[in-house]
């Protein structure tokens, strides 16, 4: 069974959606995703994509549940106002840089 | 932020699900009826029972921020269904490491300026002569200490969450 109907307490059928991206061996994943998202919430985004990008997918949705989780305010948001503070404090700091040059 | 109870109007979350918007809805204070799309992305992407079980967990003066940041999570991963917010993540991520090495060549730059401006002074006579000496210190041992050294990967650990209350285990 895969962690997906583990956590679910259900059989795992052969044509699983949740079976190749939340394997038995790691628990966690399908338990993060499963607390912000739900089951059912994934599997149908899992389905509307082709086959080909849902293992990606897949890894983006747990990480922004992994984010969710460790920070309940402000999730993965909160890391992309720390990237463009980043970004703004380098262009500053370049633009002195270059006014000293 | 007032609540649409007070002018018998449900908010945005009742008048999707169909359902009588009571005094105490813990949706109506951040889903207001005039703004329909932003409940129907986080019902899409999180469903509403886990966004009230989310706002629930919450004290109250951080429930406004936390529907600020699950509406913009909702409408990415609507706009892009494989990557959603993670898509962004990457691209500020490489703009960073971009602008990082701009700025260790601008500072190499600079130093190779400041050295060719010192002067080279003769030795004085009777002296013993000494080479010259040119130290670049700095806090980390390099030529320029970047205080935003932040190259976090894509599931790499979060370092930057120590200003938020952390009350989960990590991966």
């Amino acid at each position: 069974r895969c962690a997906a109907c583990r956590h679910l307490r259900r059989r795992c059928p052969s044509d699983c959606i949740f079976a190749p991206y939340f394997p038995a061996n790691n628990p966690r994943r399908f338990s993060y995703v499963h607390r912000i998202y739900g089951a059912s919430n994934v599997a149908k985004i899992l389905q509307d994509l082709p086959e080909n990008v849902r293992g990606e997918a897949a890894d983006s949705l747990h990480y922004e549940a992994y984010c969710r989780i460790k920070d309940p305010v402000y999730g993965i948001v909160g890391m992309i106002t720390v990237l463009h503070q980043q970004i703004c404090a380098a262009q500053r700091h370049l633009a002195r840089v270059h006014a000293e040059i | 932020m007032a609540s649409s109870n007070s002018y018998n109007s449900p908010c945005a979350a009742c008048k999707f699900l169909r359902r009588k918007c009571l005094p105490d809805c813990i949706y109506a204070p951040h889903f207001p009826p005039e703004e329909p799309q932003k409940f129907a992305n986080v019902h899409k992407i999180f469903g509403a029972g886990n966004v009230a079980k989310l706002l629930r967990e919450l004290p109250p003066h951080q429930r406004e921020d936390a529907v600020s940041s699950l509406a913009f999570e909702a409408e990415a991963r609507v706009r892009d269904p494989v990557y959603g917010c993670v898509g962004a993540i990457t691209f500020l991520q490489r703009q960073v490491e971009r602008l990082q090495k701009e700025l260790e060549a601008a500072n190499a730059d600079l130093i190779r300026l400041a050295c060719s401006d010192i002067p080279i002074l003769p030795p004085a006579i009777g002296m013993q002569q000494r080479p010259l000496e040119l130290r670049i210190v700095a806090e980390n041992g390099g030529f320029c200490p970047i205080p935003y050294g932040f190259p976090v990967t894509y599931a790499s650990s979060l370092q930057w969450n120590e200003n938020h209350h952390n009350n989960h285990g990590g991966i």
